[in-house]
């Protein structure tokens, strides 16, 4: 205000300084950039990626190789975290699980996300009777608790890392495709739509031209959540033994064991760290959902 | 409201026979004899081949799949679930000793959270980035990222294990008399943990729904008629705050559903989820599917629940 007042007193257009005309992408990049908490869990995230990456590299030991001469073994000399039941090094499967559990979040996520933007989209412009339809195939869906229904998934098809994207990616995305038909009725109203229509845009088109650019922000905040939902549903299938199986690592699987309460109770170093991994992880990553949040979408503020 | 109501009831119908297709479903993916699966065991004793050819067309089994769905569909609306491949009894006598130790378990969780979640989230509103919000905001987050077996078994270490405060697993102690101290012992831990995974998302619900009515103009009328803040809060705001938590009730039954077959497992709580993860191990068909199929119409019916209370308290919903 100060400066458009200023500019006009010195006989220049009554615009505002250039200074301050951000494109909105700069802006919301100055707003994620002002949330803390977000980029603490970025830097967080791209820590526990880089190690789950590079852990053929820096990984102490073979994460399969069984030694029955270190039966769990505490924290020590060679085993920073100490060994589990089949001798095998904590500290290293620990790493190489943290691949299985990034894979799972962003493989499911992008599954789920991705059909949930093709039906909200097609809800959402077509309106109709196919957007009955589809609506309550949400509702159908939403009925199903999604651990419940990967459980039955996994008790007839079999438990596998492939099962549990699979069941994720197919019932976790009604949440999106709410999103994306909410935005598709408030845009189908627009100027810009009504103006592709004139032209003879097709319905397809408006979809790909117009409408998936206008919802890709808020779905990238949506995508984030649901990475840490899928981590956490990896998590907790993989420790009830339905989902990653062992010997491959995961962090839920790692925890399985710390059902007996000897384990549990004289061998912290063999779930305390699976448990935190996960902890950890997922916190970060909705700090950066949170933060995608208020910078993408600043109206939907929780 | 009636016609309010009869057209929610309307929406509920098509749902409802969504569910019943897609268990359905999983009960045709399921192996074994469909057949089988329906009949009494104690007739297939001795080979009943006959017997399980006759039921076979009975049921319409030997007919397309739709006419099998709808002949499946009539035997489920009578009751019959079928049979446990593993110890022979009627899935639904099963389910009905099942799922009240779910219920209380579930209930005592929700109410927990409610209770805790709640103030917290409406305080935070009101000192908005004050350290109470601030710490809120982070420690909500994390409950909801802490896996609640990670969170139960850090219990079991803390409590159980370690002070020696709370039983460790159960609903009540084997071989003593049921009393309501033991079963509350009991009861503490498996709630507080499910009820602490479900307190986050009622934080956050409750801290931007008394956000956005604090910013509301008959907030600002109730304050400059001269009343004094606290009361603008408390009588004004708080009412309209909290209608639409009813909602985010009825969204949560599901995780709740979920948490609680996590739950007990961990704590050998002897409700649906156990049942379940048990009828996994032993390939028992169709009680899982009769689970699953419970678990839905049972969060279809909440669902229900919740946009009915929401109507009852809150006018401008129905009118729509």
């Amino acid at each position: 205000m100060n400066a458009i007042a200023s500019a006009s007193a010195r006989g220049l257009p009554a615009t505002p300084t250039t200074r301050s005309a951000r494109s909105p992408t700069q802006l919301a990049l100055q707003r994620f950039l002002r949330h803390r908490l977000a980029l603490v869990g970025m830097l967080v995230i791209v820590l526990i990626a880089a190690v789950s990456i590079l852990a053929p590299l820096i990984a102490p030991a073979d994460p399969l190789k069984v030694d029955l001469a270190f039966f769990r073994k505490p924290p020590g000399v060679g085993h920073p975290l100490g060994t589990d039941s089949a001798g095998r090094d904590v500290l290293s499967r620990l790493l190489f699980a943290g691949q299985v559990s990034l894979t799972v979040g962003l493989v499911a996520a992008l599954v789920s996300t991705s059909i949930g933007l093709l039906l909200g989209s097609i809800a959402g412009t077509y309106g109709g009777w196919v957007d009955s339809v589809i609506m309550r195939a949400t509702d159908v869906v939403l009925s199903f608790p999604v651990l419940v229904v990967i459980l039955t998934v996994v008790a007839l098809i079999g438990p596998s890392m492939q099962t549990i994207i699979l069941g994720i990616g197919l019932f976790y995305w009604p949440t999106a495709c709410r999103i994306v038909r909410g935005l598709a009725l408030s845009l189908r109203e627009q100027d810009f739509f009504l103006a592709a229509r004139a032209l003879g845009a097709t319905q397809a088109q408006v979809i790909v031209r117009h409408l998936v650019p206008s919802v890709l922000s808020p779905l990238t905040v949506t995508a984030t959540f649901a990475v840490a939902q899928a981590i956490l549903l990896e998590a907790a299938l993989s420790f009830l033994g339905l989902g990653v199986r062992p010997p491959q690592p995961s962090w839920g699987n790692m925890l399985n064991e710390a059902q007996s309460l000897t384990i549990l109770e004289s061998m912290p170093w063999l779930w305390l760290p699976p448990g935190l991994a996960i902890a950890i992880t997922v916190l970060a990553i909705n700090f950066i959902g949170d933060g995608l949040r208020d910078a993408l979408d600043p109206r939907q503020r929780v | 409201m009636y016609r309010w109501l009869i057209r929610r009831l309307l929406i509920s119908v098509p749902v409802l026979l969504g569910i019943t297709v897609l268990s359905f479903i999983f009960v045709r993916l399921a192996p074994g004899d469909p057949v089988r699966m329906m009949i009494n065991p104690e007739y297939l004793a001795g080979g009943a081949d006959e017997y399980v050819a006759q039921r076979r067309a009975e049921l319409g089994l030997d007919k397309p799949l739709p006419v099998q769905y709808v002949a499946w569909l009539g035997e489920v609306a009578r009751g019959n679930l079928g049979y446990s491949f593993f110890d022979r009894r009627p899935v639904g006598d099963i389910l009905k000793e099942r799922v009240w130790p779910t219920v209380e378990l579930m209930g005592s969780a929700l109410l927990l959270a409610l209770i805790v979640g709640v103030p917290i989230g409406l305080l935070a509103a009101i000192r908005q980035y004050s350290v109470l919000d601030y710490t809120s905001a982070v420690l909500s987050l994390a409950t909801i990222s802490t896996p609640s077996f990670f969170l139960g078994l850090a219990a079991i270490y803390v409590f159980s294990l370690k002070l020696n405060l709370l039983p460790t697993s159960g609903m009540f102690s084997a071989g003593a008399p049921r009393s309501f101290g033991d079963d509350l012992q009991h009861l503490v831990l498996p709630a507080a943990i499910l009820g602490l995974n479900l307190s986050g998302p009622f934080v956050r619900y409750a801290r931007s729904s008394l956000l956005e009515v604090i910013r509301q103009d008959y907030l600002t009328t109730a304050r400059a008629k001269g009343l004094p803040g606290r009361l603008v809060v408390v009588r004004h705001a708080f009412p309209n705050a909290l209608i639409p938590l009813i909602t985010v009730v009825g969204i949560q039954v599901p995780a709740l559903f979920a948490g609680a077959v996590v739950v007990e497992q961990i704590f050998s709580w002897p409700g649906m989820g156990q049942m379940a993860l048990a009828s996994i191990t032993q390939r028992d068909y169709p009680l899982l599917t009769g689970f699953i199929l419970i678990v839905a119409v049972l969060v279809l019916l909440s669902n229900l629940l919740a946009d009915i209370a929401y109507a009852v308290v809150d006018p401008r919903i129905r009118l729509q």
